[in-house]
């Protein structure tokens, strides 16, 4: 018998070394290089809970550490919802902020700095998020309504698609109309969110994303055949013993929760939803069960080591992650694509 | 057995099926033709429970069709839709096992890569297993669903029949593998306990090798029986309004049209 699950296998070890690989070195390397021996050091001071640390230590437990970590659950967020949304819509160039996720997310942002700036209220940490998490959703409640035919009551998926398309432009002018009406600082604060950051790392906001990620890739693992079945359409998905109504509604469910939560905490980091799954398909074929765990590595892998370079290039300073994104994962891609016979 | 009974269905005050009732037998080859616009892709989908009719029933055997699951159904029903795309680049054999997703959750069991093997050994693709799906040709295709299409039914069912949907099979096939499908359809009904229900275009196959034809005209049930009493010069007039010339052989039992 052919024996498709080898060749995925083999993948999936290769990603679990990179997987180590890629966080021991976002652990050491940023504006201060930090050696190993303080990085077990520190570890073993922080298992004891002792207080008698120095400076390195401290900056590697309270700063370093978590935002290894939520690079790891965001790109895995990211690169998963990629995978989710890509196979739902049936459509290779779909991105996880699609049904109005990221542009909603990014216009709470928006509103939160202009209006925060105007009336001067000193916001908590939390603030952020959460408007930009209520913006996340409430665009995709948008998207969702409105994508209903008046007739049936159901959303068709190319309904949801251009009603997607619609409503983010629409999010989108709404940021431009922030940027636009902000002083210079806090445009410049907008820019910086819409383009991805993990500066505001702590070991909440990655507690909150990593609970929230492992229990939805968690879920997503149970539907990887079901959403196989959906790629010769939804009919026939239907003639193989999928419910496809109740499918949709799951995986759309968990694609926004992981999205708009990941979202709300780090800003709008393109092109690692788009191309993960791409990258894995050039390798390895398209069945999802695996797209989704080797998506999940994957997409860790590439964001820290994006958040890593993001920290090393302007040193001491910080590029924001989606320029770096972009600015790698771009070509690196079209490479591949160029590369390899990819059929469609 | 499977038996629809008055199905009536309609799209607004149009009337897309008109009280039909038919019974497919099983271990005989049912096949439904009638002109563009009949009702029979309609028909197909009420049987297969994709649309709801307003008035009627459909029975799978002894149980309603609305009693039994989306899972339980795809467990003893196949079927074979026109105009299939897959999405995204896949393995003709990952294609082929996706018939056997109602018989096993998280991995394939050896029963269902029997099935698979020998299904695609049955309809000559089991040589490009390993193929990339959209490479294939138009042909090599539709033989590949034909694949994981009968995988699915591959083995007998406890207390049911097996079902077999197959809407215009024989759209993408050369003469040659159009004969070839409908024998190995013949050959998949000697087991006794397959109902095949097809859709077919080219009223010279059906008459070759149905044994119930079943002719839909204008939402209607036309004619049901045999060849000779449903491809007649008159019910072929008032269903597509061509005068054929029919020259039936009684001692080859056969039956061939012409159009002029």
């Amino acid at each position: 018998m052919v024996q498709p699950n080898k060749q995925y296998k083999g993948t999936t070890a290769v990603l679990l070394l990179l997987f180590v690989v890629a966080t021991l070195f976002s652990l050491r390397y940023g504006a201060v290089s930090i050696s190993l021996d303080e990085i077990i050091s520190s570890l073993k001071k922080w298992v004891t809970a002792s207080n008698d640390m120095s400076l390195n230590e401290q900056i590697f437990l309270d700063i370093r550490f978590p935002r290894a970590l939520l690079c790891l659950v965001v790109g895995g967020a990211l690169a998963v919802g990629g995978v989710l949304m890509q196979a739902l819509f049936r459509n290779p160039i779909v991105e996880p902020g699609l049904v109005g996720t990221s542009s909603g997310a990014a216009f709470g942002a928006a509103l939160y700095f202009v209006l925060s700036a105007s009336f001067d209220f000193s916001a908590g940490e939390w603030v952020l998020p959460v408007v930009a998490c209520a913006g996340a959703l409430l665009a995709t409640a948008l998207v969702f309504t409105l994508s209903k035919s008046r007739q049936t009551g159901k959303s068709s998926i190319s309904a949801l698609l251009l009603t997607g398309i619609a409503i983010n432009a629409l999010f989108s002018s709404g940021v431009g109309f922030c940027t636009f009406t902000a002083r210079d600082s806090q445009a410049r604060s907008i820019t910086y969110w819409t383009l991805g950051t993990l500066s505001g790392a702590n070991w909440h906001s990655f507690m909150i994303i990593g609970i929230t990620t492992v229990s939805c890739i968690a879920i997503a693992m149970r539907y990887g055949k079901h959403l196989n079945a959906l790629m010769i359409g939804e009919d026939d998905a239907q003639f193989l013993g999928v419910n496809v109504k109740r499918l949709k509604l799951v995986i759309l469910s968990i694609n926004v929760i992981m999205v708009a939560v990941a979202t709300a905490f780090v800003g709008v980091i393109g092109f690692i939803g788009l191309i993960v799954p791409h990258l894995l398909r050039i390798l390895n074929g398209s069945d999802n069960r695996y797209l989704i765990r080797n998506g999940a590595l994957l997409g860790a892998i590439l964001l820290s080591l994006a958040d890593l370079a993001s920290r090393i290039v302007v040193r001491p300073g910080e590029l924001p992650i989606g320029i770096v994104t972009s600015f790698i994962g771009v070509p690196v891609f079209i490479i591949l694509l160029r590369k390899k016979k990819y059929y469609f | 057995m499977l038996s629809a009974k008055n199905i009536t269905y309609k799209i607004g005050d149009k009337t897309l099926l008109d009280d039909v009732s038919i019974d497919f037998e099983a271990g005989k080859l049912n096949i439904i033709i009638g002109p563009n616009g009949a009702g029979k892709s309609t028909l197909v989908k009420v049987i297969c429970n994709q649309l709801k009719p307003q008035t009627g029933s459909v029975k799978y055997g002894e149980k309603d069709l609305q009693s039994l699951s989306i899972a339980e159904l795809a467990r003893i029903r196949a079927v074979l839709s026109q105009n299939i795309e897959v999405a995204f680049p896949l393995k003709v054999a990952e294609v082929v096992m996706m018939g056997r997703y109602p018989h096993f959750s998280g991995r394939p069991g050896t029963k269902d890569e029997k099935a698979c093997e020998e299904a695609m050994h049955f309809f000559d693709v089991w040589h490009m297993a390993d193929r990339n799906y959209m490479t294939l040709s138009g042909g090599e295709k539709q033989r590949v669903h034909f694949a994981r299409v009968i995988s699915q039914i591959w083995q007998p069912v406890e207390n049911s029949c097996r079902y077999l949907v197959l809407d215009e099979p024989l759209t993408f096939l050369d003469v040659h593998y159009q004969f070839d499908f409908m024998h190995k359809v013949m050959e998949l009904l000697k087991s006794k306990d397959m109902v095949v229900i097809g859709v077919v275009h080219d009223l010279n196959l059906a008459a070759k090798f149905a044994d119930k034809i079943l002719l839909l005209h204008t939402g209607k049930l036309l004619a049901a029986g045999t060849k000779s009493e449903v491809l007649s010069k008159e019910n072929i007039k008032t269903a597509y309004h061509l005068e054929p010339v029919i020259v039936e052989q009684k001692e080859k039992n056969s039956l061939y049209l012409f159009f002029d």
